[in-house]
């Protein structure tokens, strides 16, 4: 019975029509006070997707407008990682396993999903954890886990390594793939010719790493920002917020996300990440390299590091993207998926050529499905 | 087209049907065939003809099996054509190594089912496999169901329908993925699987006039409403609030990032009832245990050709599109 209540306290109450469309009509209200028009981006994949999907626009008065962000660890994902997922699974008694979206996204020449029709073992897993009974499962085979995600998912790799290590198990070791959030916020607002007025920040990376990570936008770049959940009403509660720092001349880090974000976040997840990663260059998809914007293993854990062990088969070699996709400009904010000649034509989620309409939290992919009414 | 076959072409979605429409269709390509009902209607209206194979992980979960799965399929595909179930083939394919007492369990449950429908298995084929070839057993039924009554087609939904849906949305599905390995979640979440004959057969005999049926397995609500949607040239709006959708559903969707709408059901379907018979066969359906939640979701306009629109209850509106892809869960 504990398990039924836990599972409907996870949305109840944040779909209330009466209370979205009260949130909607103090917006409506608020934005009239405004002198200028407002640009929130949401920096996470999860947020574009609440927002189509709830046609939360359509709630909105014209003043105020989203920009999509980077936010999703699958758009991000440059060619020449997936093309080193891919070569992985490719190896003999390899047992690729990593999570959900990221078996679709085209690498340079395939997909993991292509790999796995070839007759490589790729499985998903819902939990990292569950890596270690397939490694007990197949003595014979080496489990690489294909390590994604923002400060989300990182500890959860993090807890991995620690158990593989206290149990001393042989065979699985660690492609890492982590990004972390703020770092790439700071390179859109230096190095793009932005109109972000305000930003919408992800509560799921803030429940690990606290709201304290954002202190920097409204203190050093001045834009506000709202930690927001991912719910409709968390993000009409979220806009509002923001809309009334602006009418009220303030210029805050907020948490809208009160039922889990703290500012100083989970501190024993801190601590494990810190205790196998260290920050490094990583190169994100349309943005190019964001110095310490990504997690490496540590070196002492060299022997874990399937870089290290397939150093000789994996490309190094970068690959650019599909000529006419145009992810890029869409992860920096300055373009709409519709603005993309082969969206919706060329590019579908059934044959997607860039990553945003592959993720099911990509931007094109939430234009797709359900943008095209607005 | 890809080049070769990847899980996504079998998931009852848009790659599934391009794959049928580019590879069987147009070999195939008949008058029967391509109306596209959920059977074929032959032999001068009086019969409907179907099949389908059952190739479910876990065998066993809460609810059903693959047994009861392999009846109530292939008589629930019968029975959305208005046809009374009666003669089924059975054909086994089983892996080496398999358990008798497992079997047995499966052929049983095969059997209580078929008495639901009053419906007898009169052919069948066995064939066992190394170990590898298949994972652990493969169904497959095929039937006919005479037809009780006639003209019910997806082809012919017109602004004079309402939509309806018998029960509840997804808990097949929902299921499922929960007794998936490495889930560990607990729930008293049980498959809707069942057979749809009887609440058909009432629906006939109060009278009540019937446009088009169909259960919403692979591909849920959602890929009927966009077939429907196709077929008959129409525009479908929905009212999401209007949706049965129990709360372990909307749970383990918000959970894994699934739509309630795009899960397979195996027990549960969506009708078009001309709108001055729509409250009866409401009432029908509800004097089920398993329909006591039957709904009417929806009307059919000409808005948007070919499309389903879902409308919120807090006055928005977007497409419903028909799924894509394999379902994963998302990443956080
Ligand atoms: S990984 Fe999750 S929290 Fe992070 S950006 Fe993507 S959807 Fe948002
Ligand atoms: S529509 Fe496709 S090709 Fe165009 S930007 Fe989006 S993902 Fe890239």
């Amino acid at each position: 019975m504990n398990n039924e209540l836990e599972l409907k306290d996870l949305y109840d109450g944040f779909r209330d029509a009466k209370t979205i469309k009260a949130y909607a009509k103090i917006i409506k209200e608020d934005a009239k006070l405004l002198d200028k028009d407002i640009h929130i981006m949401e920096v996470c994949g999860g947020h574009t997707h609440t927002i189509m999907k709830y046609g939360i626009p359509q709630l909105l008065p014209s003043n105020i407008k989203f920009i999509h962000g980077p936010g999703c660890p699958v758009c991000i994902m440059p060619k020449e990682r997936i093309d080193n997922a891919y070569v992985l699974s490719m190896q003999e008694n390899v047992i690729l396993v990593t999570l959900g979206d990221m078996i679709k996204v085209p690498g340079s020449k395939a997909s993991l999903q292509d790999a796995r029709a070839k007759g490589a073992d790729v499985r998903f897993v819902y939990s990292p954890m569950d890596c270690i009974k397939i490694a007990n499962e197949n003595p014979d085979k080496r489990v690489v886990f294909f390590a994604i995600g923002f400060e989300t998912t990182t500890p959860m790799t993090a807890a991995l390594i620690q158990t593989v290590i206290k149990q001393d198990i042989k065979n699985i070791c660690f492609h890492i793939n982590h990004v972390t959030v703020p770092e790439v916020m700071c390179e859109l607002i230096d190095t793009t010719d932005h109109n972000i007025d305000a930003f919408l920040g992800p509560s799921h990376v803030s429940v690990i790493s606290g709201s304290k990570i954002y202190e920097i936008f409204p203190k050093e770049y001045k834009i506000p920002v709202v930690v927001g959940g991912f719910e409709p009403v968390d993000v009409m509660q979220s806009i509002s917020m923001i809309v009334k720092q602006f009418i009220e001349k303030r210029c805050e880090l907020e948490i809208e996300y009160k039922r889990l974000v703290s500012y100083d976040g989970n501190k024993k997840a801190q601590d494990l990440m810190s205790k196998y990663f260290e920050k490094t260059t990583f190169k994100w998809r349309g943005l190019g390299n964001v110095k310490n914007s990504g997690f490496e293993l540590k070196e002492q854990f060299a022997k874990y590091n399937a870089k290290v062990i397939y150093k000789d088969v994996l490309p190094t070699q970068e690959k650019k993207d599909h000529k006419l996709c145009i992810c890029g400009d869409i992860l920096r904010g300055v373009a709409n998926p519709p603005d993309c000649t082969i969206f919706g034509t060329a590019c579908k989620p059934t044959k997607p050529v860039g990553s945003c309409m592959v993720s099911s939290e990509g931007a094109c992919a939430a234009y797709y499905k359900y943008g095209n009414l607005i | 087209m890809n080049k070769t076959i990847t899980l996504a072409h079998g998931n009852g979605g848009a790659e599934n049907n391009e794959l049928i429409n580019k590879v069987f269709y147009k070999a195939f390509k008949n008058e029967i065939l391509s109306k596209s009902e959920d059977a074929a209607v032959i032999h001068g209206g009086e019969l409907a003809f179907s099949t389908d194979s059952f190739t479910v992980s876990p065998l066993f979960f809460n609810g059903a099996d693959i047994g009861k799965l392999a009846i109530c399929g292939t008589c629930n595909d019968l029975s959305m054509m208005g046809a009374k179930p009666k003669y089924l083939t059975c054909s086994v394919i089983i892996e080496e190594g398999f358990e008798i007492k497992s079997l047995e369990k499966i052929v049983a449950s095969m059997k209580e089912e078929l008495s639901k429908n009053g419906a007898i298995v009169v052919s069948g084929d066995t064939k066992v496999v190394p170990k590898g070839s298949v994972d652990k057993i493969f169904i497959n039924t095929t039937g006919i169901g005479e037809i009780q009554y006639k003209g019910i087609s997806s082809n012919n939904i017109s602004e004079d329908d309402l939509i309806l849906v018998s029960r509840d949305i997804g808990a097949h599905g929902a299921t499922i993925f929960a007794a998936r390995e490495g889930m560990d979640l607990e729930t008293s979440l049980k498959s809707d699987c069942t057979s749809l004959y009887p609440q058909v057969e009432a629906l006939i005999k109060s009278g009540i006039k019937i446009t088009a049926l169909r259960d919403a397995t692979r591909g849920g609500v959602s890929a009927v409403l966009n077939e429907w949607a196709k077929q008959s040239d129409i525009c479908i709006e929905i009212q999401e609030d209007k949706i049965p959708v129990c709360d372990e559903v909307n749970g383990i969707c918000e959970m894994l990032g699934f739509e309630a709408m795009s899960l397979a059901n195996e027990g549960t379907f969506v009708l078009a009832i001309p709108k001055e018979d729509a409250q009866k066969a409401i009432e029908v359906l509800q004097t089920f245990e398993e329909a006591k939640n039957a709904s009417i979701i929806g009307k059919v306009t000409q808005q948007y050709e070919k499309k389903v629109v879902l409308h919120s209850s807090w006055g928005t509106k977007r497409f419903l599109e028909t799924p894509t892809g394999e379902l994963l869960p998302r990443i956080c």
